[in-house]
């Protein structure tokens, strides 16, 4: 009896998980394989259009004798470079009409034309030519032939399915002398955004964790950065740093700060002096950090309140009396209640900082030394049209994934549930 | 050593009204006021004096006499050594003087002796002007966005500090931007779009989720442990490692272009979440309550249309907001999917008039506002609710 409970109940269970799990499987899962399938393949972007023999019809009347037209047939092999085989041709005709003089290659049966074209190569082109008349000698109408459409088959190799492979991708991948770079960029993003968007967003926790007149309000506001969409934000800062008519330009140069515009978004590199050191700062690079820590301290900060709402109000009580001061309190009491959860924010901001695409694609598009390794998906993929080259770095970003992710369940896997 | 707090607390105490008078300043120059000398170092001794009056004079004489004159006073000098500003601007500067008199008037010399009281200080001002400083940062972005636009383009390039807004422009010059984005760029119907995309989104992720989430919570079977870490696991996967496939098995397929692809793609990638969001919900449910409906005869249908759905409601609707705010701020599959305008969604739309140079910058302000505007009411109207979902689905973003 329980065992065909448990049996109704493991079925019930898979009918309820099926919809989902395909769709995720389908949609997620899939294509992290399939990338490394495309990664070791040398495939454009043009290539990924399944070749197809295509025909355009066009009919024309024949001056000396009206009873009869001529249809032209314009054949081509709609690829560039795949070769396509055993086409099959096909297009019906009205009743009474039949062809004159048929190619070799055809033939007429029940009111249909059949044609074998055999192979064609790639960027093959043909006209190729039918006259046809009435049997009853009466003149044809031209619209009824038109509005019948031929067809056509053949099959030809989708070349994301061949097997033919090749290291090409990888080498040159790795071979780049900007990978170490790319690397480089990638971690400096990644690594500042988070930490300064922690900083930042712990701030905002401690201050939101007082009371004090609109608390509320400041709460809501807070998070506004993360809930309008980065599009119209990404946007908006653009316009905020422009070097001609941006207004923090503008003010910066009315107030005498800086003589003349700087273009926080386009140069690439600055020179700061320090205490008589040249720095040379990442600029455009710095700009895009701090747009990153704009837009996603309100989820640190979302997340330390949180955790700072649940500390015990005694503990500060007994402070108080053992007579601690405001920094005591927080470094004795408040930094410990929280290094669990900052140590989780870290890891999740990283792993997320690390993928992050949008943000950069429209501030800057990855240019001035702004290209991370999903910028360079995107480019390899898109702007390089190397679908090839793109999903072999999806493929490197995918194993540094892995690897963090293996870190963070190995560091703290066991307590992220604890929060 | 009793000086040390004393010190602290001036130059604390200074600094933050010099900063904050400063702000004040940077404020009014951007409504189109022509100043253009910040003067940190005179307005900082002029603070510091401040500062020191209120403290040597403790409670020598009544407290409101105290806060009337010393900010009048204050101002006063501010005028004489500053630029000639309208009155307004003046105001602002008493109005700031005398909020930071009010705030220390307790402060005495005795009160400085006090234990911590430096510490105090200085945690007091530090957070009085990271109010100051957040509202600023957060607040200013979506008002340039919003006040450019309601501008011309001669007025943006002529003069890009002024951000006020000009009543007395007449109604459709005024609304000109959205009247130009509405009629020539048909934001119309990609507002539509976007709806449609975002509303779909939700009802199928509900619809696929809450099953899958109730077997998860409720249900054993075999594999359940690996399911519920691979979701946690396959959530962590982004979005631009998926593009190229997706992009190429789209393009093969005809689905690109289409709204039913970017239905299937959201949906797929917000599935995760949701299940992992409403599973831990179903598991607070009691099961008593589950096995009552059994008794009745339900099945697992009858369970969760009329006990599971009601009791979650709060979640759901958790879920529901927050996958809506994914699918209407999306932007990487809608550029790799989309590049036919009439299948745009807004975030789409907004980028093709960037694609062209020559768009002027208040339409491309216009757009952005009407994609931000319903979310952010969105968000202010139900945000308890859209909060416990973005705790929840945070670790993603």
């Amino acid at each position: 009896m329980t065992d065909t409970l448990s049996k109704i109940e493991k079925r019930t269970a898979y009918t309820l998980l099926l919809p989902a799990v395909f769709l995720v499987f389908a949609i997620v899962l899939f294509p992290i394989f399939a990338n490394i399938w495309i990664s070791f393949k040398e495939v454009q972007l043009k290539d990924i259009r399944i070749p197809e023999p295509r025909a355009k019809k066009i009919v024309k009347s024949i001056s000396e004798d009206k009873t009869k037209l001529k249809i032209v047939y314009r054949l081509r092999n709609s690829s560039l470079i795949e070769d396509i085989n055993n086409i099959k041709f096909s297009d019906k005709l009205p009743k009474n009409i039949e062809p004159v003089d048929l190619d070799s290659r055809c033939i007429f049966k029940s009111k249909k034309i059949k044609c074998d074209f055999g192979n064609w190569e790639a960027k093959y082109r043909e006209n190729f030519e039918i006259i046809i008349q009435n049997i009853n000698g009466d003149l044809i109408d031209k619209n009824i032939i038109k509005s019948q459409k031929p067809r056509l088959s053949g099959d030809a190799d989708n070349i994301l399915l061949t097997t033919k492979f090749s290291l090409k991708n990888f080498k040159k991948v790795f071979n780049e002398n900007e990978f170490l770079d790319l690397l480089l960029t990638t971690f400096y993003f990644t690594f500042f955004g988070t930490v300064g968007a922690i900083i930042f967003g712990m701030f905002a926790a401690q201050l939101v964790n007082q009371k004090f007149y609109g608390r509320t309000f400041m709460r809501s506001i807070l998070l506004f950065p993360y809930v309008g969409p980065v599009v119209a934000l990404a946007y908006t800062w653009t316009l905020l740093l422009d070097p001609n008519s941006g207004s923090l330009n503008a003010l910066l140069v009315n107030f005498g700060i800086i003589d003349k515009p700087i273009n926080l978004l386009g140069q690439k590199y600055m020179t700061l002096n320090l205490l008589g050191f040249d720095i040379k700062l990442r600029l455009a690079l710095t700009t895009v950090i701090m747009f990153e820590i704009w837009r996603y301290f309100p989820l640190a900060f979302l997340f330390i309140l949180a955790r700072l709402q649940a500390v015990p109000k005694d503990l500060y009580e007994a402070a108080e009396v053992d007579g601690a001061g405001p920094l005591r309190k927080f470094v004795n009491i408040t930094l410990p209640q929280i290094t669990a959860i900052l140590s989780i924010l870290f890891m999740i901001r990283f792993i997320w900082n690390f993928n992050k695409f949008e943000d950069i694609f429209l501030l800057t598009g990855g240019a001035s030394g702004t290209r991370t390794l999903p910028i360079n998906v995107y480019q390899q993929g898109f702007a390089v049209s190397d679908i090839g080259m793109g999903s072999a770095v999806s493929i490197v970003i995918v194993m540094l994934l892995i690897i963090f992710m293996i870190i963070y369940f190995k560091l703290i896997g066991k307590r992220a549930n604890e929060i | 050593m009793r000086y040390k707090p004393l010190l602290i607390y001036l130059f604390i105490s200074s600094i933050f009204l010099t900063l904050v008078g400063s702000i004040w300043k940077i404020m009014a120059t951007l409504q189109g006021l022509k100043l253009t000398e910040i003067n940190f170092n005179i307005n900082f001794l002029l603070a510091l004096l401040l500062s020191l009056s209120i403290v040597l004079i403790g409670k020598k004489i009544n407290h409101l006499i105290k806060i009337l004159l010393l900010p009048l006073l204050f101002t006063f000098i501010y005028i004489l050594i500053n630029e000639a500003a309208p009155i307004w601007y003046n105001v602002g500067i008493l109005l700031i003087s005398l909020f930071f008199t009010n705030r220390v008037k307790n402060y005495t010399l005795s009160y400085l002796k006090e234990d911590f009281v430096s510490e105090k200080i200085v945690f007091d001002f530090l957070s009085l002007f990271a109010i100051v400083f957040f509202a600023f940062i957060i607040l200013f972005p979506f008002y340039l966005m919003f006040v450019t636009s309601f501008k011309l383009q001669s007025e943006l390039l002529f003069n890009p500090l002024d951000l006020s807004i000009n009543f007395t422009k007449n109604i459709s010059e005024q609304f000109k931007s959205y009247v130009v984005i509405f009629k020539t760029y048909d934001f119309g119907r990609y507002i539509y779009t976007s709806s449609i995309v975002s509303i779909g989104t939700v009802i199928i992720t509900l619809i696929f989720a809450i099953p899958a989430a109730y077997a998860v919570a409720r249900l054993n079977f075999f594999g359940k442990t690996f399911l519920s870490t691979s979701i946690l696991i396959i959530y962590m996967f982004p979005a631009i490692v998926l593009v190229i496939p997706l992009y190429t098995v789209f393009s093969q397929l005809g689905l690109r272009n289409s709204i039913e692809g970017l239905l299937i793609v959201y949906t797929a990638t917000t599935l995760p979440v949701a299940i992992y969001m409403l599973q831990g919900y179903f598991k607070s449910i009691p099961k008593e309550i589950e096995d009552a409906g059994l008794m009745d005869g339900q099945n697992w249908f009858g369970i969760i249309i009329k006990i599971i759905i009601p009791l979650s409601l709060p979640a759901i609707a958790s879920v529901a907001l927050y996958v809506f705010m994914i699918a209407w701020n999306e932007f990487l599959f809608s550029l790799m999917f989309l590049d036919n305008p009439k299948s745009f969604t807004l975030s789409r739309a907004i980028n093709h008039l960037t694609g062209d140079a020559e768009t002027p910058r208040q339409y491309l302000m216009a757009g952005s506002v009407v994609v931000t505007l319903p979310i952010l009411l969105i968000f202010v109207y139900f945000e308890k609710y859209l909060v416990s979902g973005l705790t929840a689905g945070s670790v993603k973003g």
